[in-house]
C-alpha cells in the first residue's frame, strides 16, 4: 500500500484537488441557487411558489447520475461542447440546489413569523426583510444540516468518475485497472474521502450538540 | 418525432420495465437487510457496552463518511482479489446493503435517544430486563417516529441503486443505456423516460409517507 501511494501519490493528489474544487463550486452554486429556491417556496406569490416547489420535488427525486449524464451526453450534442468535469459539476449543483433549498425553507419556517410582520411594520419592503431580518437568521439554525449536506456533496462527486471527471474516484479506477492492486487503492481512495467528511462530521456533530 | 415514437416502441419499453423490476428487487432486498442489520447497530451503538459500541460507531462513522460509489467498486472489483466472487445484482446488493445499514444504524440511534429516558427506568422498575423493555416499550415508540427519516432514506436508496449501472448491473438505468446504446437519437427520450419513472417511484414513495406522518400525528 505504500509503495502504491509512493508511485501514484501525484495521481491520487491531482484526483483530490479535482475533487476539492468540484465540490466547492458545486457548494457556493447550490446554496445560491437552493436559497433563492427555498425563498421562491415561501414568498406570497403563487407563480414563483410553484416553481420553486416543482423544482426542488422534481430534482430531489431524480437521481444523480440521471443527471450529470443528461448533461454529459446532451448539452454537447445540441447546445456547447463541455468535458465531464463541467457537466459533472453542473449535475451536482442542480442535485444539491434541491436538497439545500428544502433545508433552507425548513430553516425560514423555523423563524417566527412576527419577525417579518414587524420588519414590514417598520417599512421595509419583502425582499429587504427577507434578505437582512429572515434569512441571516435562518442560516444559523440550519448550518448543521448545511454541513451534513456538504458531505453528502463531497460523497456525491464521486460520481464524477463516470464521466471521465477527473476526481479522485476517477483516477483511483484509473490506477487500480493499471495495477490491478484493486484493493489498496480503493482503500487509499477511501482514506481520501475520509480526509474531507470525517472532520466535517464531527465537527457538525459538535455544533449540533451545543447548539441544542 | 419518429425518433420518439421508435424509442418508445413496446420492445423498448418493456425492457425499461424489466430494468425498474431489478432495481426494485435491489431495493427491496437491500432495504429488508439493511433494516435489519442497521437496527442491530443501531440498539448495540445506543446501549453503550463498553469497547464493542465504541468499535461500532467508529465503524458507522467510517462507512457513512464514504461514497456509495466507492464501495460499490470495492465490493465488485476488490473482493474477488481477498475470494468473494458476487455477480453484479449480489454485489450491488451487498455493497447497498452495507452502506445502508449504517444510515439506518444511526436514524435508529437518534431515534432511541429521542425517546424519553424515563420510560426505560420506568419500565425497568416494573420488572423488565433490559431488552424486554427495549422490544417492548423503546423501539416501538422509536420506529413511529423514525418513519419519515426511514423513508427518506429508502428513496435515496432507490436513487442510489442506479450507481449500480457502473458494474452493470441489469437495472433501469442500465437498460436506458443499452437502448440508447444502438441509437444517439434515443438518448433524450431515454433519460426523459428514466427521470419519470424514478421520479413517479419516489414522489409516491414521499406523498405515502406525508400521508402516514399526517395519521399518526
Amino acid at each position: 500500500m505504500i509503495t502504491l501511494l509512493r508511485t501514484y501519490w501525484s495521481t491520487f493528489l491531482t484526483g483530490f484537488g479535482w475533487t476539492i474544487l468540484s465540490s466547492c463550486i458545486a457548494l457556493v452554486a447550490s446554496l445560491l441557487i437552493g436559497s433563492i429556491m427555498a425563498v421562491f417556496e415561501v414568498v406570497p406569490n403563487k407563480t414563483l411558489r410553484t416553481i420553486g416547489t416543482v423544482y426542488v420535488e422534481i430534482f430531489r427525486n431524480i437521481p444523480l447520475l440521471v443527471i450529470v449524464s443528461f448533461f454529459y451526453l446532451v448539452i454537447p450534442m445540441y447546445v456547447v461542447k463541455i468535458n465531464g468535469f463541467t457537466a459533472g459539476t453542473i449535475g451536482l449543483t442542480i442535485y444539491t440546489s434541491a436538497f439545500i433549498a428544502e433545508t433552507v425553507r425548513s430553516g425560514i419556517k423555523s423563524i417566527n413569523i412576527g419577525q417579518m410582520e414587524a420588519s414590514r411594520a417598520m417599512g421595509m419592503k419583502y425582499v429587504q426583510a427577507m434578505r437582512f431580518i429572515v434569512l441571516p437568521q435562518a442560516f444559523k439554525v440550519v448550518i448543521p444540516p448545511l454541513g451534513n449536506q456538504f458531505i453528502n456533496l463531497v460523497k456525491n462527486s464521486s460520481v464524477l468518475a463516470f464521466v471521465a471527471g477527473f476526481d479522485l474516484m476517477y483516477q483511483g479506477n484509473a490506477i487500480a485497472s493499471q495495477t490491478f492492486a484493486t484493493v489498496n487503492t480503493y482503500l487509499i481512495v477511501g482514506a481520501f474521502y475520509l480526509v474531507i467528511t470525517l472532520p466535517i462530521s464531527y465537527y457538525m456533530r459538535h455544533l449540533e450538540k451545543r447548539l441544542a | 418525432m419518429q425518433n420518439w415514437i421508435n424509442a418508445y416502441s413496446a420492445m423498448n419499453l418493456r425492457f425499461l420495465f424489466k430494468g425498474l423490476l431489478v432495481t426494485l428487487e435491489i431495493s427491496i432486498v437491500s432495504v429488508i437487510l439493511s433494516m435489519i442489520f442497521g437496527s442491530i447497530l443501531g440498539i448495540v451503538r445506543y446501549t453503550k457496552i463498553p469497547w464493542l459500541s465504541e468499535i461500532v460507531g467508529f465503524i458507522i462513522d467510517i462507512i457513512r463518511n464514504l461514497p456509495l460509489l466507492l464501495i460499490i467498486f470495492f465490493v465488485y472489483f476488490g473482493l474477488p482479489s481477498l475470494g468473494f466472487k458476487p455477480d453484479t445484482i449480489v454485489a450491488a446488493i451487498f455493497a447497498m446493503t452495507v452502506f445502508e445499514s449504517m444510515m439506518i444504524a444511526e436514524i435508529i440511534r437518534s431515534g432511541i435517544g429521542a425517546v424519553n429516558r424515563g420510560q426505560l427506568e420506568a419500565s425497568r422498575a416494573v420488572g423488565m430486563k433490559y431488552y424486554q423493555a427495549m422490544w417492548h416499550v423503546i423501539l416501538p415508540q422509536a420506529y413511529k417516529n423514525m418513519i419519515p427519516a426511514l423513508v427518506s432514506q429508502l428513496i435515496s436508496l432507490i436513487k442510489d441503486t442506479s450507481l449500480a449501472t457502473i458494474i452493470v448491473t441489469p437495472e433501469l438505468m442500465q437498460h436506458a443505456q443499452v437502448i440508447y446504446g444502438q441509437n444517439a437519437n434515443y438518448i433524450v427520450p431515454m433519460y426523459l423516460a428514466l427521470a419519470v419513472l424514478y421520479f413517479i417511484v419516489c414522489y409516491s414513495l414521499s406523498i405515502i409517507s406525508r400521508i402516514i406522518d399526517r395519521k399518526m400525528a
